[in-house]
């Protein structure tokens, strides 16, 4: 209600053009500041997309907290899983800046309006799994996020630099299990040659549609939002991980993967892309699964939060009260 | 971009030291560099039972918790049950890798390798009958409400038991009472603002909470009642007596039932030690079941 100030314009262009100038200056945009609605609405969208699905990847590496096979694992894999729990409430607060509302969100999540990283629809089914997790999913998911942390929305990046600090950490920990399995017994190497062949080109698809069919990509870059396009990070991730494998003694199933001298990068085969659209609509081999629990969370549970809200009012008279 | 940049490097090469990766992965053998001499006139059997009980009792209740990620009421929810739940598995780490060193493995060792640490010879290879924690973690946690009871009553007992092990003579139970303290006093604390907020929260909440109180309260029957091997301990100033905690438990239990507005069950009488000795029901072999299932399949394997 307050009479606008001198240096702040109201007017739509030249609001505009001082957002464009912001963006073209490499700077950032913080939640006070004017933003077009299409730039709120992306942000929104792929940071709810972000935080619903450190949320759901709880589950498939969460299947095996109580069964792991050692107690320094599971300590490991616990505080995995609760980091991740943490990182989804970052990303909501990310979100609540530009205006979104937490439970709104996860009701759009729960009603499959809004979507989540397709990988977390496969399941885990061996304890190779979470090393697989670690190493591949997360190392592609920090190929995608790091470029992030100068995304153009300040609260954003400056939530991606403490994730991605934090998923590396991780990525050591799966890939220091996997080593540990590969100089096991023999059923232990069998089990990350078998996790690897499943999720290999899962992780590849996390990068999205290839460049020529990315519809929001274009816009995404213009506003600063996204930093490099979804073939460029498959690429250096194949690059990076195609070493790493070879170091652990697995191979990657992918008969056309070379080395091209020319280039310097690895040449990899045609990703199905059926596959992808298959599982992002909802016909993966966990979907219905995932979204089942998440709901279950939150409607058997539904009486404690009215408590805690009931408990609030109740004694919000008293604490101001006791205040004065 | 110089951030960017680190990071990306930080990620290309699989080998090459630790320059590599952004943090180190920091988990040691839980008592190395701790000196394990068993204090003169204790009788190492008695120690090593001893935290077998303190031990089995984390471990158990650590699993009881877990089962809730992802099944939380909220995300700061989830983040509290993992940290409670870890909090109490590395007490159980301790424990058990403290009985280990004093040569009390039962007959883990006739199933585990011996590339297999102590802790996990002992977690993995018993069975229910050798296990020693009490019925009050064992059980199932039932509700949202029924689960904070129980962690409000099982951290009142195991805080006023740790306040008092911190003079223990035993210097590696005295370490692992006084870190533990801290852990507990948290653990406490957050179960007792739960049991507020449903006790004093909705009409349906007030009844589920009280449902939870009512259903905990039977089980605490026998956590009071020392066995032989505390008495043999208490004696040579290495355990303490579980009955010495009952005023100070019966006091905090009661404050935090009246303050959340719930009925005060009559206290149960004791009966002789159960889980102590072994004697469990079906539930802690359903909850072996899980927790041990892996690991037992490759008995020769190192994780």
């Amino acid at each position: 209600m307050s009479a606008p100030t001198l240096d702040r314009p109201t007017d739509e262009a030249a609001l505009q053009q001082q957002f464009d100038a912001t963006i073209a200056a490499d700077r950032r945009i913080e939640p006070r500041d004017w933003m077009p609605e299409g730039y709120r609405k992306t942000l929104v969208r792929q940071i709810a997309q972000h935080a619903h699905s450190e949320i759901i990847g709880m589950q498939p590496e969460g299947d095996w907290l109580l069964a792991a096979p050692s107690l320094r694992r599971k300590a490991i894999l616990l505080a995995k899983v609760q980091d991740e729990a943490g990182h989804g409430m970052y990303l909501y607060s990310a979100a609540e800046t530009l205006g979104a509302d937490r439970a709104d969100l996860t009701d759009k999540l729960i009603e499959s309006k809004q979507k989540y990283s397709s990988i977390f629809n496969y399941p885990t089914l061996t304890y190779a799994d979470v090393g697989v997790i670690g190493w591949l999913v997360d190392g592609a998911a920090i190929c995608n996020q790091v470029p992030l942390c100068r995304s153009s929305y300040g609260p954003y990046a400056r939530a991606m630099i403490r994730i991605c600090k934090e998923e590396s950490f991780h990525q050591r920990q799966g890939y220091e299990l996997l080593m540990t399995m590969m100089s096991g017994t023999p059923a232990q190497r069998a089990m990350v040659q078998d996790a690897v062949d499943r999720w290999w080109w899962p992780s590849l698809m996390m990068f999205g549609p290839p460049d020529d069919d990315s519809p929001n990509s274009a816009q995404s870059m213009a506003w600063g939002i996204k930093r490099h396009s979804n073939d460029e990070l498959r690429q250096r991730y194949v690059d990076m991980s195609v070493p790493q494998a070879q170091f652990l003694g697995v191979t990657l199933p992918d008969p056309d993967l070379h080395f091209d001298e020319e280039t310097g990068h690895w040449r990899f085969g045609a990703i199905d892309w059926d596959e992808f659209k298959r599982v992002v609509s909802g016909n993966g081999p966990a979907n219905a699964e995932r979204i089942r629990r998440r709901r279950a969370a939150r409607d058997d549970n539904a009486w404690v939060t009215e408590a805690a809200t009931a408990y609030a009012a109740k004694h919000a008279g008293a604490a101001v009260g006791s205040a004065a | 971009m110089p951030h960017e940049e680190t990071v990306y490097d930080a990620l290309d090469h699989a080998h090459g030291g630790e320059g590599h990766w952004a943090f180190g992965t920091g988990f040691d053998e839980p008592l190395a560099g701790v000196d394990t001499t068993v204090p003169d006139g204790v009788d190492p059997a008695d120690l090593g039972a001893y935290c077998l009980m303190l031990g089995d009792d984390a471990l158990v209740l650590a699993q009881r918790l877990t089962q809730w990620i992802t099944a939380a009421p909220e995300l700061e929810e989830e983040v509290a049950i993992g940290n409670t739940a870890l909090d109490l598995l590395g007490q159980a780490r301790l424990l058990l890798a403290r009985a280990g060193s004093v040569g009390v493995l039962g007959r883990s060792r006739e199933r585990a390798t011996d590339s297999i640490p102590d802790e996990d010879a002992l977690a993995y290879f018993r069975d229910a009958d050798e296990f020693c924690n009490t019925g009050l973690v064992e059980a199932e946690n039932g509700d949202f409400g029924q689960t904070v009871v129980r962690l409000l009553v099982a951290s009142t007992v195991r805080l006023a038991v740790f306040a008092r092990l911190r003079e223990s003579r035993d210097p590696v139970l005295a370490a692992i009472a006084a870190k533990g303290v801290n852990e507990l006093a948290y653990h406490r604390d957050h179960a007792a603002r739960w049991v507020l907020r449903l006790g004093d929260g909705t009409a349906e909440s007030h009844r589920r909470a009280q449902d939870g109180v009512d259903a905990v309260w039977p089980l605490l029957a026998d956590v009071l009642t020392a066995t032989d091997v505390e008495r043999r301990l208490v004696a040579a100033g290495v355990a303490v007596d579980p009955a010495d905690v009952r005023e100070e438990v019966r006091d905090v239990l009661t404050t935090v039932l009246e303050r959340a507005t719930l009925r005060v069950p009559g206290w149960p009488a004791d009966t002789p030690p159960r889980g102590r000795a072994g004697k469990h029901g079906p539930e802690l072999t359903a909850l072996l079941e899980t927790l041990q299932g892996l690991a037992r399949q490759h008995p020769a394997a190192t994780w």
